[in-house]
């Protein structure tokens, strides 16, 4: 009887385990349907990791709509090549863990072609070895962070921030240009990102070139302390190595506190538009009077830039209408980014010749500082230009800056020239 | 039921099991391989709640405890140019030894404490987690954790799917070994001891049962199948950090325990597959309906919960014994049918 | 400047600590009521806060939204021991701790996908600046109506249960179910009063404390439940005195902890806090029962 018993479990269990295997979908252990994973006759399928939600969510989540946005565009007007691209989001909610569950989803059982814009350096720095070992093409990831660009190790893996030990160095050398005796202070993630930018600013400022450095977890909301602890060093000027939703923390909190520094932020968290809509909403013009922060992409406050009229049409058209913004131009300009090393790829493209195209320089982008790409450099956008905050419009001034082997210097060559929305067509 | 007969009912299932995963595509296999992993962790925890009546609402902490250990070991044994099974298998052991460890100094704490008691410790436990990891962020490297060298897979699994294969193999390895400790800790005597514990501890104190060290053992041996599971997960996704072990996960099994069958290692089982196999179906169940993508995210990952969450209190009122409860009463009454005297033994 | 800091943490840890009692008030007054631990009551806060969302955003009104989080928490409390805790089986405690858990599960679930998983930020009546009068405090506008507030729940918990007589049947009921019967006491009645009234206090609490941090969010009562429960433990479980006191005791700590040795402590200081009081004095610190039985 117990024999019985036992044996029936273990069928039972055999068969639980079975029912497992046949919701395997095809294509494994054996011959692939195609040739390049991801690619057919008439379209191409690529992937994202993005923070959907959680405490980064706010801040970044209308990224992957406008990319999927303009990929709409794209698609509606003839694809590249005669292929539609298929953009598939996943949600990791800024967590290393679900990244990595996410990624290997997107990359063993929905078989895409390539990965674009991953966003985070956390997350992304957890299924870096993976999409490497994979070879699968990791196209500008959305972080500034040096581990992008390392040719040798990661050949597959490209850059698109401005990283931020340059962002440090330039908004470090502008701080010490117009507050010589200033008081330099910092807050920062407490992860690759705050380390490299507080890298990047000694780098400038010198080993004690800065009074407090201040860090904080995103698991951990309440940055009174820090805040409080930076008014304590009396700082002229506060970088903010933080994403958005912790720069307006740091600010909001510190007015609450009467301490009113000289703000500079970098691009991951200096957008106004999202300061504003998604945090600090009508407090915002007061609080962020003065703000500094950077960025290598149009703004949307300068109406007369052919590429925001551009964008803008997309935005009316197939994302929803409202006014652009920050978020939206990263996004829109990654799907024009991608559009173009697809079309330099060939028409029939694959993985190898993706990668080959944007090393070859194809790639141009619509920024205002040149993209680093070659053989032995996949840096995205090599620098930024200073914007600032008066009366509620954020608008940029002075002239771009690149950063290279330690050295800052302007930039004269002018943004690229906006001819037509979709490369590769006529 | 002889020991004789569930071993060779426990090697046909493992033969069984190996086989499949040259059957299953890789992504199943890595499915598989976290399967297994999560069957270390909730069969401590269903042993520790279930046959000793301690409530653990922290076993995600223990299981990133040995996460963690691995990480550290594995790491500077990569640094000092070793590889081979001794990359593979000493950061485990460390793992292991680890968790137990810290499994130790909570359990004899928690001998001094009571159900909700022991929870809310626990609870307080997996919240301090992260602050931990961030706070020494110089060693733990804060919330982006800390990349693990692992030992590659063998030379002959080269080629699609041979990672996947080879994590699930290890995985598989170190279920089988948990569950046979655990197995024969709760047949024998100490079993016994563990539940004369749970149901009544003046009486088991009365009857010479040292209730302490019951509770202690039993509540360091649990944290040690927890470290082996943390260790798993950490080889697999060659990472540990604290987001992969948050009070969510925490409560996903506690969860597993309870609806799979609490105190049952098949339960423990039951609840593992749910666990992986539930959000899996649900997400393909959305993706199929074609909801606009807005929707699409708010049920993503939701359903899951709610429908976990409101399993979990339909078991607790209806069926206490979960599914594996379900699953013997079935069988008895199988059994019962045509029998006069069909009267259930008591457990 | 070192001693505004230290005043200024230590006001910023009462005004927190204050808020925290009051969460603790309410679980200890289930616990009271009916003898155990209600893990879900965070999600259950966390709850009537969006319904306050809600009704503010909707209405641009903070106090439609607090009535509304009043009212609201009493419905799901009451909703939450009518269908489902009164059904667990009170044999083993672990039962219910298992049940509250599953369905936090459900309600967090249940707001994530009627709201979404981001962070919703939530305005104050007052401003969070500090008071120009009172130079040197740093205490805000809001600091003071959250006192007030506190007070305001104390002082009436204190009139509730001392001088009515619905409050001296739900002693009753809680104190000796069986016997309150005998006497004409609808027990079950009161526990559903009991839970209703907790749910109300801990929906106040959640939103005092949330629009200062990031955003609302199903998960934004998480800790607030663990430092709450850590409060109720500290001050002695069956105590209401002690967990108000206990919540100042313990707000001011955890403000010194994070202003001095860093903000990411605040949790680990917690379980210290918790392990200590447990282990040392398990009836906490101003319990008067000799054994603490769960």
């Amino acid at each position: 009887m117990t024999l019985k018993r036992n044996r029936a479990f273990a069928v039972v269990g055999a068969a639980s385990v079975l029912a497992l295997a046949a919701c395997s979908s095809p294509g494994g252990g054996g011959g692939d349907a195609q040739d390049v994973p991801g690619v057919t006759e008439d379209k191409i399928v690529i992937g994202t990791h993005q923070p959907l939600t959680g405490p980064a969510a706010a801040g970044f989540s209308s990224i992957s709509a406008a990319t999927s946005a303009y990929f709409d565009y794209i698609n509606d007007n003839g694809g590249i090549n005669g292929r539609e691209i298929e953009f598939i989001v996943k949600d990791d909610g800024y967590n290393p863990a679900n990244t990595q569950t996410v990624v290997r989803d997107l990359v063993l059982q929905e078989e895409v072609f390539a990965i674009l814009g991953g966003l985070g350096t956390p997350t992304h720095s957890a299924v870096i070895d993976f999409l490497n070992e994979n070879e699968v093409p990791d196209l500008f990831v959305s972080g500034g962070s040096p581990m992008w660009d390392q040719p040798e190790k990661y050949p597959w893996t490209f850059g698109y921030n401005s990283e931020y030990i340059a962002e440090a160095a330039i908004l470090a050398h502008y701080a010490q240009t117009e507050m010589p005796d200033g008081t330099y202070c910092m807050f920062g993630q407490d992860d690759d990102f705050g380390d490299d930018f507080e890298k990047g600013a000694l780098e400038i400022l010198g080993a004690d070139g800065l009074a407090a450095s201040e860090r904080y977890s995103v698991a951990n909301q309440d940055v009174t302390a820090q805040i409080s602890a930076l008014k304590a060093a009396n700082c002229d000027v506060v970088f903010l190595a933080s994403i958005n939703g912790f720069t307006a923390l740091a600010v909001g909190t510190a007015a609450q506190l009467g301490f009113f520094p000289q703000w500079m932020a970098t691009s991951a968290g200096g957008d106004y538009g999202t300061l504003e809509k998604d945090y600090l909403q009508e407090n915002a013009p007061l609080l962020l009077e003065n703000f500094i922060s950077t960025f290598y992409l149009s703004l949307e406050t300068n109406q007369d830039d052919p590429w925001i009229e551009h964008f803008q049409m997309v935005q009316d058209e197939y994302n929803g209408g409202g006014e652009i913004g920050g978020n939206d131009i990263f996004g829109m300009n990654m799907a024009y980014m991608f559009a173009e090393a697809l079309a330099a790829a060939g028409d029939n493209p694959t993985r190898e010749s993706i990668v080959e195209a944007i090393e070859s320089g194809a790639v141009k982008g619509s920024g205002l500082v040149p993209l680093g790409y070659s053989p032995e450099d996949h840096t995205g956008n090599t620098g930024v230009q200073l914007s600032q905050v008066k009366s509620g419009v954020q608008a940029y001034f002075g002239a771009p800056y690149v950063y290279e082997n330690g050295e800052v210097t302007e930039y004269t060559g002018g943004q690229v020239p906006f001819e037509n929305g979709i490369p590769g067509s006529n | 039921m002889s020991s004789r007969t569930t071993l060779i009912v426990g090697l046909v299932g493992l033969v069984a099991v190996i086989g499949l995963t040259f059957v299953l595509d890789p992504y199943r296999n890595y499915q598989l391989a976290t399967i297994a992993a999560y069957l270390c962790v909730v069969a401590g925890l269903t042993m520790l709640t279930g046959v000793n009546g301690q409530l653990s609402l922290g076993h995600a902490a223990l299981a990133a405890c040995g996460a963690y250990c691995y990480a550290f070991t594995a790491n500077g044994l990569a640094e000092q140019e070793v590889t081979g099974p001794v990359l593979l298998i000493l950061p485990i052991l460390a793992a292991v030894a680890g968790a137990a460890v810290l499994g130790l100094i909570v359990g004899l704490a928690a001998a001094r404490l009571h159900g909700p008691y022991l929870a809310g410790v626990t609870l307080a436990l997996v919240l301090a987690l992260p602050a931990i990891t961030s706070r020494f962020s110089d060693v733990f490297n804060g919330d982006q954790g800390l990349y693990i060298s692992v030992e590659r897979r063998p030379e002959f699994l080269a080629g699609r799917g041979g990672t996947e294969m080879f994590q699930a193999w290890v995985a598989i390895a170190c279920a089988a070994l948990v569950v046979i400790l655990l197995r024969n800790l709760m047949k024998g005597n100490f079993g016994r001891q563990m539940r004369a514990v749970r149901d009544n501890e003046v009486a088991a104190a009365i009857a010479g049962v040292n209730v302490a060290r019951t509770k202690v053992i039993a509540f360091t041996v649990s944290s040690a199948a927890a470290g082996a599971g943390g260790a798993v997960l950490a080889f697999m996704t060659q990472s540990a950090s604290p987001g992969a072990f948050s009070l969510v996960f925490s409560l996903f099994l506690l969860m597993a325990a309870v609806i799979g069958g609490i105190g049952t290692l098949y339960g423990a089982l039951w609840g593992s597959i749910l666990l992986v196999v539930l959000p899996d179906a649900i997400g393909s169940l959305t993706k199929s309906l074609s909801l606009s993508p807005e929707v699409a995210q708010r049920l993503d990952g939701n359903l899951a919960v709610g429908l976990f969450g409101a399993i979990m209190v339909l078991v607790v009122i209806v069926a206490p014994l979960g599914i594996q409860g379900l699953l013997r009463k079935g069988r008895l009454k199988m059994q019962s049918r045509g029998t006069p005297q069909s009267v259930p033994v008591p457990k | 400047m070192e001693l505004e800091r230290f005043l200024f943490l230590t006001v910023d840890g009462l005004a927190r600590g204050a808020v925290l009692a009051v969460f603790a008030l309410s679980l200890v007054l289930i616990w009271r009521a009916a003898r155990i631990i209600n893990f879900s009551q965070g999600a259950i806060a966390m709850a009537a806060t969006y319904l306050a969302f809600v009704v503010t955003s909707a209405t641009g009104n903070y106090w439609l939204g607090l009535v509304a989080a009043l009212l609201g928490g009493a419905a799901i409390g009451f909703v939450v021991e009518r269908g489902v805790m009164r059904y667990v089986s009170s044999v083993n405690p672990l039962n219910s701790v298992i049940a509250a858990l599953g369905v936090l599960l459900v309600i967090q679930a249940i707001i994530g996908m009627l709201f979404g998983n981001g962070y919703h930020p939530m305005q104050v009546p007052f401003s969070q600046s500090p008071l120009p009068w009172l130079a040197g405090l740093s205490i805000s506008a809001y600091d003071l109506f959250v006192f007030a507030c506190v007070g305001f729940v104390v002082i009436g918990l204190a009139v509730l249960f001392g001088k009515t007589n619905v409050g001296l049947r739900m002693r009753a009921a809680a104190f000796s179910p069986e016997l309150a019967r005998l006497l004409g006491v609808r027990s079950n009645r009161m526990i559903t009063l009991g839970w209703m009234l907790a749910s109300a206090l801990s929906a106040l609490a959640a939103l005092l404390v949330v629009p200062t941090e990031l955003g609302l969010n199903p998960h934004s009562t998480d800790a607030v439940f663990v430092y709450a429960f850590t409060i109720a433990v500290v001050g002695g479980l069956d105590s209401a005195p002690g967990a108000v006191v206990g919540g100042l005791v313990v707000g001011v700590l955890l403000s010194w902890v994070s202003g001095y040795l860093g903000a990411t402590l605040s949790p680990v200081a917690v379980l210290v806090l918790l392990l200590a009081v447990l282990l040392i004095k398990p009836g906490g610190i101003f319990s008067v029962t000799k054994e603490r039985t769960a």
